[in-house]
């Protein structure tokens, strides 16, 4: 009797849903916007009714800006292509063997990792006094001081770049692995291997075109945050001069207000940089199917293949072992008493560490995973919201994509600084909500790209025969959908905690300083270069990370194993 | 009681920046104080420091009921942006910021701009027993306080070095010639840092000819002509540097790193204790020791300020307070804790309390007052923001 009723009045209101696809990119879109705005207004003038070019000019002449750009642009670039490139290659040679599930299982907890405490662990595994010099020393390179060698924050930005590529190959490869079933991989790679294609050159001729558009997006947002971040980039970046984007932050925090002008016009010129790049990579696409359809044309099976499917498989490990390495030392930084050169491990170990930084951690954890948890939450409600509006009213899933992706194509740089601004001329004080709705901007993208794939992928068949059973829409979707969909929401809020934990910028400017997350803490400390406190304040960063991973992993296994065919998706 | 706390707060409401307590009515500060939440901007970069600062915090929070939570920054130009940003936004109370950890060019720009409450330093308890014939705790880098901030630290340039691997060096130039025959074993932290932009400054004292012209604002002397023994100075010595002066060290503290990692043999430092607390927290080799210049270094003080627009200007004053108190001085110059030199004269203190200071070990690798020879007055601000800039163009984008 209920239920007529509620059938009832659904049908009175079929609209209901209607609003959510929209409000959910007004919530990623609107913050965007204002940001942006905010940060033209004062670089041109625009806010009084004039346009200068004064702050324009100022940053021409600011004598690092060519070099600044060149870095922004080159690792950017490099370390695009060395992710991508890899990733290509690992899935090519080996993905469907075990040896790939071992991979794979090593990589995707990484991308949980924030990228500041990645960039900490390699910077101390690489340097010249870091812990493989120190593993090698003075035995094999008779080292008993460390050489005066530039490795870390070189000019060239190649460990800048070698750490965004270790960072960047478990996003691109999950983006891909989640793409996959949509190309038909199994099939193509069967019919190329009957053809007597070799492993890797099958796929790059079957597959990968069909896979690269649909990870296309993916790459872009890999391409943007290389080119535009901050954290690692102080870590690992030159300084002589920074990166833009560093740059830009050290403009804007100058005690001359008139350096905020001169932040706003590079902030600018980032974003067309970042816009040129993305360009110039279509450019590169085109060409590459070019010169990629004449390379299928030949029938060339593939001589090389032995070599480049261990390539793949060395870069792919090499990249995974140098981030989980660095956390490890980190650890070991974390209880190590006096640990000085060119000893591989310290002279003893204490908790003195720990006692110190754990209840300010503990403290900032709380913080941390209150602001993770309400924006997931609000992810989450957005997107399946949007998604079952999707699904009732029939509407088209691929035109809003782009929008989708926006806040994650335009450097945070570029309208961040605008958004600070902004709360502030609207009166609005910062602290926590203002941190949460950024947040959510960063957090969204994510949350949904995890969650459509499993959605659409849903088999129809289960909702008619509820249908059919005599069950409403609201029914079937918390009855039979959201149940059976469990595992798949489960690592949709994980991605979304992973990335919100992650967040340093958005936290920084929006909270006014006054939201201390592990995040803000972590980097604040990192300026301070004490390796135990880095090591501390990462390790409780990583671990609120992980644990919705291992959560995600953990609930479907108990909830299903009695179920073991409800366990979709 | 909150009633009337209220409708004064109302009726003083147009008077933004004006006290909303009279600070020498410390009785009705300590009142207001009672509840408030005091949001502390200081760099958060050393552990040390931010271990004190929540000391002092639970201790105002046990006795006047003031909560301190600390804004960890990285860059004290922060939280003077912040407040900027605040005043072009219109929001003349309850800003985010009620009390600073500032000197020099950030403190000149905050006061010239009228970003600042007071005066009110002079008025506080406190400041009984602060030294001020002694030391240089009216004025900050030549620019007087005027009672807008209230120091509470006091610190000087030394050099700590490896004493396993060299010897103390009398003078810039001795330290350049040093790094000749051993290329790569010193650095400082890049400017606009302010501990490299000290070191540029104690070069130049040491280099010019007459270091009184530095007292003054830079558009009042030749600036080519002062500043080009410190740059003949730096391009000699830039290629002896750590990795030949192609990256810096970005902060003060990243250099203990170094050290440690035996990187660099030598480092600057403006806390006279740095190295033994950092010996004692491992983070130094135990054979670390300190010098300083036979002509002298540069002396400075720390300085705490509130900005016009803070919402708990009473529980800063009492925190500031409490940091000025010889309780708070005593544990900050423990070199076990901070080892930040007093801005007491403890010679006027009661008995008790100056025979404390007096019996305060010294730490292992720290010089004795009369072994840190001459104190040095900073120059006038505009010569780091010169010099800052200058360096950036000749080292800092090549």
């Amino acid at each position: 009797m209920r239920d007529v009723a509620r059938r009832a009045e659904e049908r009175a209101d079929p609209w209901r849903l209607r609003p959510l696809p929209l409000l959910t990119l007004a919530a990623m879109l609107g913050p965007v916007a204002a940001g942006l705005w905010w940060t033209l207004a004062p670089a041109t003038g625009l806010d009084e009714g004039r346009l200068s070019a004064g702050a324009f000019r100022a940053v021409a002449d600011w004598p690092g800006i060519a070099e600044a750009t060149r870095l922004s642009l080159a690792t950017g670039l490099m370390a695009t292509l060395g992710a991508l490139g890899i990733t290509t290659l690992i899935l090519a040679g080996w993905s469907g063997t075990r040896a790939f599930a071992a991979l794979e299982r090593l990589l995707s907890p990484l991308l949980a990792l924030p990228h500041a405490a990645a960039a900490f662990g390699i910077a101390f595994l690489i340097a010249p006094s870091g812990w493989i010099a120190r593993a090698l020393s003075p035995w094999l390179t008779g080292w008993e001081r460390p050489p005066d060698l530039l490795i870390v924050q070189d000019p060239w930005g190649l460990a800048l770049t070698a750490g965004l590529v270790a960072k960047e190959v478990p996003f691109l490869l999950l983006m891909s692995l989640a793409a996959l079933p949509q190309t038909r991989a199994p099939e193509r790679q069967r019919v190329a291997q009957a053809l007597g294609y070799g492993r890797v050159t099958g796929f790059l001729k079957t597959t990968f075109p069909g896979l690269y558009a649909q990870i296309r997006l993916p790459v872009y947002v890999t391409l943007a945050y290389s080119m535009s971040t901050v954290d690692v980039a102080v870590i690992l970046g030159p300084n002589t001069p920074p990166t833009l984007s560093v740059q830009i932050v050290r403009w804007m925090s100058d005690p001359d207000i008139a350096m905020r002008d001169l932040a706003a016009a590079a902030a600018l010129w980032q974003f067309a940089l970042v816009a040129g790049a993305i360009a110039l990579w279509r450019l590169a696409e085109i060409a590459t199917a070019a010169l990629g359809r004449r390379w299928i044309a030949t029938g060339s099976r593939g001589a090389a293949d032995p070599a480049l499917r261990a390539a793949g498989y060395l870069t792919g490990l090499a990249s995974a072992a140098a981030v989980i390495a660095g956390l490890l030392g980190l650890a070991l930084w974390s209880v190590a008493a006096r640990w000085s050169f060119p000893e591989a491990l310290p002279e003893a170990l204490t908790a003195r560490s720990w006692m110190r930084h754990g209840p300010g951690a503990l403290d900032s954890f709380a913080v941390t995973a209150l602001i993770a948890a309400i924006a997931t939450l609000a992810a989450l409600v957005l997107t399946v919201g949007s998604l079952e509006a999707e699904t009732r009213h029939g509407l088209r899933p691929s035109r809003a994509l782009w929008l989708l992706y926006l806040p994650l194509l335009i450097p945070q740089t570029a309208f961040l600084p605008g958004v600070q601004i902004g709360l502030l001329s609207v009166g609005l004080d910062t602290g926590l909500g203002p941190v949460i709705a950024t947040h959510i901007v960063f957090v969204l993208p994510y949350v949904f790209l995890s969650l459509a794939g499993p959605w659409r992928a849903f088999d129809p068949r289960t909702l008619t025969v509820a249908a059919t059973l005599g069950a409403g829409p609201d029914r079937t979707l918390w009855r039979i959908r959201l149940p059976m969909l469990i595992p798949a929401l489960l690592t949709a809020a994980a991605v979304g905690t992973a990335v919100s934990v992650g967040q340093y910028l958005p936290t920084l400017l929006a909270g006014g300083g006054r939201v201390a997350t592990l995040t803000t803490e972590a980097v604040a400390l990192a300026s301070g270069g004490d390796r135990r406190a880095i090591g501390v304040w990462s390790l409780t960063q990583t671990l609120v990370a992980f644990l919705p991973f291992a959560l995600a992993l953990a609930v479907p296994a108990v909830l299903f194993r009695n179920r073991r065919g409800m366990a979709h998706g | 009681m909150r009633s009337a706390l209220l409708a004064s707060t109302l009726l003083l409401a147009p008077l933004a920046g004006q006290a909303q307590t009279d600070p020498s009515d410390w009785e009705a500060v300590l009142q207001a104080a009672d509840g408030q939440t005091v949001y502390w901007h200081a760099w958060g970069g050393s552990t040390t420091t931010n271990d004190f600062i929540s000391w002092a915090g639970d201790r105002v929070a046990e006795d006047y009921g003031v909560t301190v939570e600390h804004v960890k920054l990285t860059d004290t130009a922060d939280a003077v942006t912040r407040v900027l940003s605040e005043r072009e936004a219109g929001q003349d109370e309850d800003g985010a910021v009620d009390l600073i950890w500032i000197n020099g060019a950030n403190f000149a720009s905050m006061k010239e701009q009228d970003l600042l409450f007071g005066p009110w330093a002079e008025q506080l308890p406190s400041w009984e027993y602060v030294d001020t014939e002694g030391k240089t705790v009216q004025t900050d880098f030549t620019v007087p306080t005027e009672g807008y901030e209230a120091p509470w630290a006091m610190a000087q340039v030394v050099f700590m070095y490896d004493s396993a691997d060299m010897e103390p060096q009398p003078s810039m130039e001795a330290i350049a010639d040093w790094a000749a025959a051993n290329p790569g074993r010193f650095t400082y932290p890049q400017p606009p840092d302010f501990l490299g932009t000290t070191f540029l400054k104690q070069a130049l004292i040491g280099l010019v000819e007459d270091p009184a012209v530095l007292q003054q604002p830079v558009s009042e002397s030749d600036y080519e002509a002062v500043t080009a023994p410190l740059w003949a100075y730096l391009e000699e010595l830039t290629p002896n540097l750590w990795r030949q002066g192609r990256a810096y060290p970005q902060t003060g503290p990243r250099q203990l790193q170094l050290m440690n990692d035996d990187e660099i043999d030598l480092a600057i430092s403006f806390s006279p204790n740095e190295a033994s607390t950092a010996i004692a927290n491992f983070q130094l080799p135990e054979s670390v020791r300190t010098f300083v210049l036979e002509d002298g270094t540069i002396g400075n003080a720390s300085f705490l300020a509130i900005p016009y627009n803070s919402g708990s200007k009473e529980g800063a004053m009492v925190l500031a307070n409490f940091l000025m108190s010889p309780e708070a001085q005593l544990r900050a110059q423990d070199p076990e804790v901070l080892g930040y030199g007093t801005v007491l004269d403890t010679d006027a203190l009661p008995e008790e309390q100056a025979r404390a200071f007096e019996t305060l070990p010294l730490g292992i690798a720290t010089l004795s007052p009369s072994e840190l020879g001459q104190v040095l007055d900073e120059p006038h601000p505009s010569w780091a923001t010169a010099l800052n800039e200058d360096w950036q163009e000749r080292y800092g984008t090549n």
